[in-house]
């Protein structure tokens, strides 16, 4: 046992990132004593303005871990709280501490309806909390907090204290709230952080079997035994041969299931074959994916593009994959959304048909006629019913939008 | 050398009565102060005291010093169009040092961080004190209250009006020139230092005591074209080579590759569009940042989709201007310098790319100038308050950063729009009150984030323009108001003693503001 007086840490641990190129973040590092009380070092591009701030955060987090007696090194490169107060907790959490140091709750979780749009998804990688603060002012529908493949083995435990932190603090702007948890099992830990801040969406990667979506339903279910819990939708993602043949029964897994949609880097893996722009390797997958996905009453989702400076091949990849049946993609950068929100809505032919046919069913109605016809032409019922859904999905996503985001047009 | 009274001007910042020696008006209100006298005058001299063959070479650039009499407590003026590549100014006072000078003020029309051996040059009493631009190290050194004298911040057409009014009186000019012949002549958009226009140096030139002019491409008279005349220079020299030619302009200038960069110049230029700004017949000057880059691709793209022309843009050109013009998108670039290659080449070589200087485009004291004529300027800022006062010269922590450049001259355009993220890393850029008035809020228009845009309450008319469209309109407080709460609350106060160490001048020569001395 050390003497009492003695500065000799017992536990040491560190996280964040330092070094000149790191922006919006903080490096800390935590040595537990066993006296002295809490010692703080703070260099910070921003102590001018925000040093008061960030020794309160680290009081307050290292109070919530019941940290007595340490010694805190942070370096800080102009991060926003909710990363100073992650960064200070996870290293206090490699050092040995216990607890979790929840940063007080400034955004509303809201339910999102099963059918929302979801043309866009952003890709936010969980331990670069830079990105997430403006993430939501692109507009896209959905945002994708991911734990899994952009995160480090080494840094999962980080990624989930920044991630569960950002959504207590962090204002999306509307985008609907998602989150990719990692391969089960340790997925299912991650639920454990991420399902008490209510995400709109759990992302589950790698699923082959309709079991793995049931396993998450299950422990999400746990996790919110309490009554007044906002219904947390599923998107499985299927990435391999096996996953595909099973994307009907994976789809119907569970009621919460909303959406089905593929990772074409492992399923082309898996395939050993290389993925192109054009995507013929993954026809049959994503055609069989759309059609299962329909089956089950689900929306099917495609994946990402990758080459973020090719707008063209991102724009023919999304109308391809529109006319598959997909009703949205990934993105990884901000400037994908509304090339994929343009390819991905109706062409103003297809609205303004689309309108005609639904007055013309109205006109029907009202008149008691058991057929729909525009002018000399009967228009079948399956037709109807396509305009119908179309008009819906339009006034969704907005009229005004559909009739300006014309091709190629900038709103 | 401070002032020994301290006033509350019309902006009610507080600003010295005497800055190194001279008595100040105070800042009256953006057009109140009426000036009144003549124009400054250098002494007459007679072409009997010049080579009648013309040639005014001299071996070197203390030669030069020497026959132009240089003297203690001179003040020696240079131009900043070799940008962070420049070694004659520093060459200038390194040659002045060797000769014994002492307590010089050197005169630039801006500093980069090429020049921070003149540093080394202040702690040995060479010189005295900086009036111009600083940044980098030399404005570190300022703000710690190092300098002997208060630095003076002045715009463009501020240096311009205050050498022609009288405020400072160039003794000797030296002004680098990438290409020139032996009588003086010298231009800037030819030559292996090649920088396109040398407008900075033109008041230099017409105003100063003395002026040499330093050049390593010496052609045969004539060079042509010339930008400033040899009948204004008394001796020219010529050496190996002016200034760093990748440091002078960039290869290819960059657009921004962030994203909410990107938003904040597709506002920008959403703006100017739906505003009915963007017209036939239409002008706009915009710089060389990221965002004003990112700004001029928008807004070409919808220029080509309405198929509406400009008249005139005004630079500091870029390539992405030089498209416009050759792609008949303007019908000229009035430029006032020159950022990259494509400008270059494009001054050197196309009528319609037309050199500028400070006279004609900023100078208050004229009869008239360019800058209200533009319809838009897209500009920059390091922090704007909820009263649309905006600061581009220090850091929130007081500590100077920038100089002013055409910035406050640009303001007086038709609408003048800060293109600004709404705050940097965990810096607030909209806050509460600016550190430092660099613009006064009622010439402020526009302020474009990526949280949104806020127009002026002065300008219904803007307000009135864009109502109804589906630009993300915000008050400015709202704006504010988000911004601390993404920072965890409001800034500290930046920690400034009472002691000025530089002002910020307003374009008629009063005086906006005072940059305090930052706690050591």
């Amino acid at each position: 046992m050390p003497q009492k007086g003695s500065k000799k840490p017992l536990r040491r641990g560190e996280a964040g990132r330092r070094g000149d190129d790191v922006r919006s973040d903080t490096h800390v590092s935590v040595e537990i004593r066993d006296s002295g009380g809490l010692q703080i070092r703070m260099t910070s591009k921003v102590a001018a303005f925000y040093g008061e701030s960030i020794k309160e955060t680290a009081d307050i987090v290292l109070g919530e871990l019941t940290v007595k007696h340490a010694a805190i090194e942070i370096d800080d490169k102009g991060a926003l709280p909710f990363i100073v107060s992650a960064r200070i907790e996870a290293a206090a959490r490699r050092a040995g501490c216990d607890g979790v140091a929840l940063p007080e709750r400034t955004v509303v979780a809201r339910q999102t309806p099963r059918d929302r749009l979801r043309r866009s998804r952003l890709y936010l990688p969980g331990n670069e909390p830079k990105f997430f603060i403006n993430a939501g002012l692109h507009r896209p529908d959905g945002v994708i907090l991911d734990l899994e493949d952009s995160v480090h083995p080494d840094e999962k435990d980080a990624a989930r204290i920044l991630v569960r932190n950002a959504l207590r603090t962090v204002d999306f702007h509307g985008a609907e709230r998602m989150v990719r948890i990692n391969q089960l099992p340790l997925g299912l830990d991650d639920l454990d952080d991420v399902v008490p801040e209510a995400p709109n969406v759990i992302l589950i990667p790698k699923v082959e079997h309709a079991d793995q979506v049931r396993e998450v339903q299950k422990r999400i279910e746990k996790l919110q035994k309490s009554g007044d819990n906002i219904q947390i939708w599923l998107m499985p993602i299927l990435e391999s041969a096996l996953g595909v043949e099973h994307a009907f029964e994976v789809a119907q897994a569970a009621k919460s299931v909303v959406a089905i949609t593929i990772g074409l880097e492992d399923y082309t893996a898996n395939l050993g074959v290389p993925k192109t722009v054009e995507g013929i390797e993954s026809l049959y997958a994503r055609t069989r994916l759309a059609n299962a996905a329909h089956a089950a009453g689900v929306q099917a989702i495609d994946s990402v593009f990758g080459d973020v400076g090719d707008e063209a091949g991102l724009r023919a990849w999304g109308s391809r994959s529109r006319a598959l049946g997909f009703e949205g993609m990934g993105c990884i950068h901000p400037r994908q959304i509304r090339p994929i929100h343009e390819s991905f809505a109706p062409s103003q032919a297809e609205i303004d048909k689309a309108l005609k046919i639904v007055a013309a069913f109205e006109e029907a109605e009202a008149k008691g006629l058991g057929v729909v016809s525009l002018g000399t032409r009967m228009v079948d019922p399956p037709v109807v019913l396509r305009a119908q859904r179309l008009v819906e999905q339009i006034k969704r996503a907005g009229l005004v939008d559909a009739e300006r985001a014309g091709p190629g047009g900038i709103r | 050398m401070s002032g020994n009274e301290l006033l509350v001007n019309a902006a009610g910042r507080k600003v010295p009565n005497i800055v190194n020696g001279q008595e100040q008006v105070p800042f009256m209100g953006v057009a109140a102060y009426g000036p009144a006298g003549a124009k400054q005058a250098p002494p007459i001299r007679s072409c009997k005291d010049y080579p009648d063959n013309g040639d005014k070479r001299v071996p070197d650039l203390a030669t030069a010093l020497e026959r132009c009499g240089l003297r203690d407590g001179m003040v020696i003026s240079s131009h900043h169009h070799l940008r962070n590549g420049d070694q004659v100014a520093l060459a200038a006072l390194q040659a002045a040092a060797e000769m014994g000078a002492k307590d010089l003020m050197w005169f630039p029309s801006a500093s980069f961080p090429c020049h921070e051996p003149v540093i080394d040059l202040m702690d040995k009493g060479v010189v005295h004190h900086i009036e111009g631009s600083m940044n980098g190290p030399l404005g570190a050194y300022c703000s710690a209250g190092r300098m002997r004298g208060l630095g003076v911040l002045r715009s463009h057409g501020g240096r311009w009006q205050a050498i022609q009014d009288g405020e400072v009186k160039i003794d000797i000019a030296v002004i680098a020139a990438p290409t020139a012949d032996p009588f003086g002549n010298a231009d800037g958009s030819h030559g292996p230092s090649a920088c396109g226009s040398l407008g900075f140096a033109l008041a230099d030139s017409i105003y100063a005591d003395h002026v040499i002019v330093v050049t390593d491409k010496l052609v045969p008279f004539p060079c042509i074209p010339w930008q400033i005349q040899g009948n204004s220079v008394d001796c020219v020299v010529e050496v190996d080579s002016i200034g760093d030619p990748s440091q002078i302009v960039s290869g290819t200038t960059q657009i921004t590759r962030s994203p909410d960069r990107l938003l904040i110049a597709e506002y920008v230029a959403r703006f100017i569009r739906d505003a009915g700004i963007m017209r036939d017949g239409f002008s706009f000057q915009a710089g060389a940042g990221g965002i004003a880059l990112a700004f001029v691709r928008f807004l070409k793209e919808m220029m080509q989709q309405s198929r509406v022309k400009a008249r005139f843009v005004r630079g500091g050109s870029t390539q992405y201007l030089v498209e416009l013009l050759k792609e008949g998108l303007t019908d000229y670039i009035l430029d006032g310098q020159t950022f990259d290659l494509a400008g270059v080449a494009s001054i050197a070589s196309d009528p319609r790319h037309v050199s500028t200087s400070p006279f004609t485009s900023y100078n208050y004291h004229g009869k008239g100038n360019f800058a209200s004529m533009v319809d838009a300027s897209i500009l920059g800022a390091t922090e704007v308050d909820v009263n649309f006062n905006a600061n581009v010269n220090t850091h929130s922590d007081g500590i100077l950063l920038h100089g002013i450049g055409g910035w406050q001259n640009c303001l007086f355009a038709g609408c003048s729009i800060l293109a600004i993220p709404s705050f940097r890393d965990r810096i607030p850029v909209i806050v509460q009150e600016v550190t430092t008035m660099t613009g006064p809020g009622e010439l402020i228009d526009v302020v474009v984030t990526e949280r949104g845009i806020a127009i002026n309450p002065r300008r219904r008319d803007l307000l009135d323009r864009v109502r109804g469209s589906d630009l993300p309109l915000r008050p400015i407080t709202e704006m504010k108001d988000e911004v601390e709460r993404i920072m965890g609350g409001a800034p500290q106060p930046a920690r400034l003693t009472d002691k000025p160490v530089a002002v910020v001048k307003w374009v008629d020569g009063t005086v906006l503001d005072t940059v305090w001395q930052v706690e050591p």
